[in-house]
C-alpha cells in the first residue's frame, strides 16, 4: 500500500441515476458476466451441436428420399417427361438429365453423376446401370416398360397412346375408411418435439439462474451494498431482464441452427411444418414463459439465504413445470387434438410449453394462440407486483427460510 | 455547514428493542467514532442511514432534509457483513458499483484506477474477488465505499481484520476524507484507534446514545486527580489541605520513589495544583507530575458496564456539547 496522495479523483458522481439507467446497468452486468461463463458457452455449444447433428442424422436416415438421377441419350430423351411422371406417380423422385450419347452416358455412370442411363425406348427399352438397378427404381422401370408396351399396342390398334395414359393415370379407387387413421407428418412431429424440449429446458435453466442469482447476491451480502444505491424493484427487474436476454440469445442460436440445418438439408421439403411461424412463436413463448417463471422463481429465491436452500424453495415450481412438458411431448405428437393438453395450453405457466408444440404440429388456430398469449400477458402485471413485494420484503432478510406471507407483509 | 443528523431513531425486531430514541449528528469534516458492545445498535443505526432498513420512528437528515435515494447514492458505505460479488473481477466490480452511484463510465474507470492504486491493490484489478486474501478483500470493500467520491462516509467496523499497515492506510484515508470536508462515521471495537483518530465519539448502549462528545471532553472528569512520582507522600501531602491521597505505592527497584495518585478535594481552587507540585518538589526530586485522565477504554467500561440493568429504563444521554 502506498500512502494516499490525493483523496478524490477528478469528477464526483452526481447521484443521478434514472430507473431505466439502473435497470440497464444491472442487466448489463448480468449479460456480460453470464455470457462469459463456461456453463453458458458449453450448454449453448452442446444445444446447437445437438440440433445440427440431429438434422444431419435425420437426413442420413431419410436419405433414400433423394432424387435418383436418370440420364437420357438423345434417342430416348423424348420419353424423359413421361418417365418422370411414372416415377412420381409411384412415389419415387427422379431427376432427368440429358447425356450426349451412349459413351457419355457410360462415363456419367462411372463417375456416379447418374444412377442409370436410358439409351433407347423404341423399339426396345434399354437401360444401362453401373452394377445393378436400385431397389426403388426396379418397379419404376418395370411399370415404364409396361407403359411403353401398352402405348405401342394402342398405336397398333389405331388409338392415341397419350389419351390412354392420361385415363390410366387418373384412374383411382374411391376408398372409404370406417376409422380413418390421422395423417402424420414427420417434420411436424420432430418440430413439435424440438419446440417442447427446447422451451422446457431453456425456461427451466433460465428460471433457475434467476433464483440462484438472487441468492448469490444474498449469500455474498453484496445486496446490502447494491440496495444502498438502487431500489429492490430495479435490481430485480435488471436481473430478470439480463438473464432473459442471455436465455433468449441461447434460444435464438438453437432455433436458428435448427431452422438453418433443416432448410439447408431440405429436410422439410415434403413436410407441411410451418418452420418460420414455429420458430418465431417458440421465441415469443420463451419470452413470455421466462417473464412469468423468472418473476416467481426470483421471488422464491429471495426467501432463502444459501445456495443449498434454493433447490428446496423452487422445487415445487420445477415439479409443476414438468407436468405440461411431459404431457406435451408424450401425448401431443401422437394425438395433436388431445383434449387435456389443448385445455392446458391456454393456462398460464402451461401455455409456454404446450402452445409451441401445438403450433409446430399445426394443431393450433391463430385465435387460440393469441388467446393463450393474452391470458399469460394479463397475468404478468400481477406477478410483477407480487414478486416485487416478496422480493423487497425478503431480500435483506438473512438467516433461515422466510415465509411468503411474512415477506409480503414486509414488502 | 453540512451535517448528517440522526434524529430519534427507534427500531424493534419483534420483542427486541434494537434502537430507542437514537440521536446524534456528524458534521462535515469530522471523524465520528461509534462505539458500544455487540448488539448495542451501531449496525442497525448505520443500516437505517443507508435506507436498507426502515426505522419504526425518527428520521435521518442531510443538511436538514430527510435522506432520499438521491442523497443515499452519495454515501460511501461499508456494511458490517462484507459483501462483494465473489466471482466478479475487482476492477469491473468497482466500476459497476461506481456507475450504480450515478458515475459515467469513464469517470468510474478513472476512480477505480485511482482507488486501487491508493489502496495498493492495482495489481489485482483483473482477479476475481474470491482469489484475494481477506485483507485485500477488505481493501476492495473500502475502495467500493470510496469509488464514487462520496459526500458522506458510513463505515461499519472498517478496521476489523486489517493488518497494522492496512490500519495505517485506512486511518490516513479517513483523515484525508475528513480533511476534504466529508463527514466520516465509523464503528469500531478498537478503542485506542478510535481515541487516536476521532474528533468526536459516541458511546451507545442498548440502542441509545449514553455519552457523546470530543475525546477530551469525555475524558475530563469533575474531580481533578494528579499522579506524582517522587518522594513518599507521607512527607509532603499534609502541607496541602485541599488534597487527599487516593493511592500510593513504591516504584519497584527504587526503594525511595513512590507513585502516588492524589485528588484535589476542592476543585474550585486552581492554585491547589501548584501547591501540590511545590510541596512534592520541596520534599525530594519529582520524576513525573501529570493529570490523570481516564482513557477511552476506562470511560467505555464505566459507561457500558456501570448499569446493565438499565436496558429497560429510559436514560437521558449524557450529552456534552463540543
Amino acid at each position: 500500500m502506498s500512502t494516499p496522495t490525493s483523496t478524490r479523483p477528478a469528477p464526483a458522481a452526481t447521484g443521478e441515476l434514472s430507473t431505466g439507467a439502473a435497470i440497464r446497468l444491472v442487466a448489463g452486468r448480468e449479460i456480460s458476466t453470464r455470457v462469459r461463463t463456461k456453463a453458458f458457452l458449453w450448454t449453448t455449444a452442446l444445444f446447437v451441436a445437438a440440433v445440427v447433428l440431429g438434422g444431419l442424422l435425420l437426413d442420413l436416415v431419410g436419405g433414400n428420399d433423394d432424387a435418383t438421377k436418370v440420364g437420357f441419350t438423345p434417342e430416348a430423351s423424348a420419353a424423359a417427361t413421361a418417365f418422370e411422371a411414372t416415377a412420381t406417380g409411384m412415389g419415387v423422385t427422379v431427376e432427368t438429365t440429358d447425356v450426349a450419347d451412349a459413351a457419355a452416358g457410360e462415363q456419367a455412370l462411372r463417375d456416379g453423376d447418374v444412377a442409370l442411363v436410358v439409351t433407347s425406348v423404341d423399339p426396345t427399352f434399354d437401360v444401362q446401370v453401373e452394377t445393378a438397378v436400385g431397389e426403388t427404381m426396379q418397379p419404376v422401370l418395370t411399370a415404364f416398360a409396361q407403359q411403353l408396351a401398352l402405348a405401342s399396342a394402342v398405336t397398333d390398334l389405331g388409338g392415341d397412346p397419350a389419351d390412354v395414359s392420361e385415363q390410366i393415370a387418373s384412374a383411382a379407387p374411391q376408398v372409404v375408411a370406417l376409422e380413418p387413421e390421422p395423417e402424420r407428418d414427420g417434420g411436424q412431429i420432430v418440430g413439435g418435439f424440438i419446440a417442447g424440449i427446447l422451451l422446457f429446458i431453456s425456461l427451466m435453466t433460465a428460471g433457475q439462474l434467476v433464483a440462484q442469482g438472487v441468492v448469490e447476491e444474498k449469500s455474498s451480502r453484496v445486496v446490502e451494498l447494491l440496495l444502498a444505491s438502487v431500489r429492490p424493484a430495479q435490481l430485480m427487474a435488471g436481473k430478470v431482464l439480463g438473464i432473459g436476454v442471455v436465455g433468449l440469445l441461447q434460444v435464438v442460436l438453437v432455433v436458428g441452427a435448427g431452422a438453418g440445418t433443416a432448410t439447408a438439408l431440405g429436410l422439410l421439403d415434403s413436410s407441411s411444418l410451418d418452420l418460420g411461424s414455429t420458430a418465431v412463436w417458440a421465441l415469443i413463448w420463451f419470452v413470455v414463459g421466462f417473464a412469468m417463471y423468472a418473476l416467481v422463481l426470483g421471488a422464491l429465491g429471495a426467501l432463502v439465504s444459501r445456495q443449498e436452500d434454493v433447490g428446496s424453495v423452487i422445487g415445487p415450481v420445477m415439479t409443476l413445470m414438468i407436468v405440461p412438458y411431459v404431457l406435451g411431448i408424450s401425448v401431443l405428437p401422437w394425438d395433436p387434438t388431445n383434449e387435456l393438453a389443448t385445455w392446458l395450453s391456454f393456462v398460464p405457466f402451461c401455455s409456454p410449453m404446450l402452445m409451441p408444440i401445438r403450433i409446430a404440429l399445426g394443431a393450433a388456430e391463430t385465435w387460440e394462440v393469441l388467446l393463450a398469449l393474452g391470458l399469460s400477458l394479463a397475468l404478468i402485471p400481477v406477478l410483477v407486483w407480487l414478486a416485487g413485494r416478496i422480493y423487497s420484503g425478503a431480500v435483506l432478510h438473512s438467516g433461515g427460510r422466510m415465509k411468503v406471507r411474512e415477506a409480503l407483509r414486509r414488502g | 455547514m453540512s451535517e448528517l443528523t440522526i434524529d430519534s431513531l427507534s427500531k424493534a425486531y419483534g420483542q427486541v428493542q434494537a434502537l430507542r430514541d437514537m440521536s446524534f449528528e456528524v458534521r462535515a469534516g469530522e471523524i465520528f467514532g461509534f462505539v458500544g458492545s455487540n448488539g448495542a445498535g451501531k449496525s442497525t443505526t448505520m443500516r437505517i442511514v443507508l435506507g436498507v432498513l426502515a426505522a419504526d420512528a425518527g428520521e435521518v437528515r442531510w443538511n436538514g432534509t430527510p435522506l432520499d435515494l438521491h442523497v443515499r447514492r452519495r454515501i460511501g458505505y461499508m456494511p458490517e457483513e462484507r459483501g462483494l460479488y465473489p466471482r466478479m473481477r475487482v476492477g469491473e466490480q468497482l466500476v459497476y458499483l461506481a456507475r450504480l452511484h450515478g458515475m459515467s463510465k469513464s469517470a468510474a474507470v478513472e476512480a477505480m484506477e485511482h482507488w486501487t492504486r491508493v489502496l495498493g491493490i492495482e495489481a489485482r484489478r483483473g482477479d476475481e474477488v474470491l482469489k484475494l486474501s481477506l485483507g485485500n478483500q477488505q481493501r476492495v470493500q473500502l475502495a467500493a465505499a470510496l469509488v464514487h467520491s462520496p459526500d458522506i462516509l458510513v463505515l461499519d467496523e472498517p478496521f476489523s481484520g486489517l493488518d497494522p499497515v492496512a490500519v495505517d492506510v485506512m486511518s490516513q484515508v479517513l483523515r484525508d476524507q475528513a480533511a476534504a470536508g466529508v463527514p466520516v462515521m465509523f464503528s469500531s471495537h478498537q478503542l485506542e484507534l478510535v481515541e487516536r483518530l476521532c474528533d468526536r465519539v459516541g458511546i451507545v448502549r442498548s440502542g441509545s446514545m449514553v455519552a457523546i462528545g470530543g475525546i477530551d471532553e469525555l475524558r475530563s472528569t469533575p474531580e481533578r486527580r494528579w499522579v506524582v512520582e517522587g518522594p513518599t507522600p507521607d512527607g509532603w501531602l499534609a502541607r496541602v489541605p485541599a488534597a487527599r491521597l487516593v493511592s500510593s505505592e513504591p516504584v519497584a527497584g527504587t526503594g525511595t520513589v513512590y507513585r502516588s495518585v492524589v485528588e484535589v478535594t476542592d476543585a474550585g481552587l486552581a492554585e491547589v495544583d501548584q501547591e501540590l507540585l511545590g510541596a512534592a518538589v520541596a520534599a525530594g526530586p519529582v520524576r513525573e507530575f501529570a493529570r490523570v485522565r481516564p482513557s477511552l477504554v476506562e470511560l467505555y467500561r464505566h459507561v457500558v458496564a456501570s448499569d446493565d440493568s438499565s436496558a429497560t429504563t429510559d436514560r437521558t444521554p449524557a450529552e456534552v456539547t463540543a
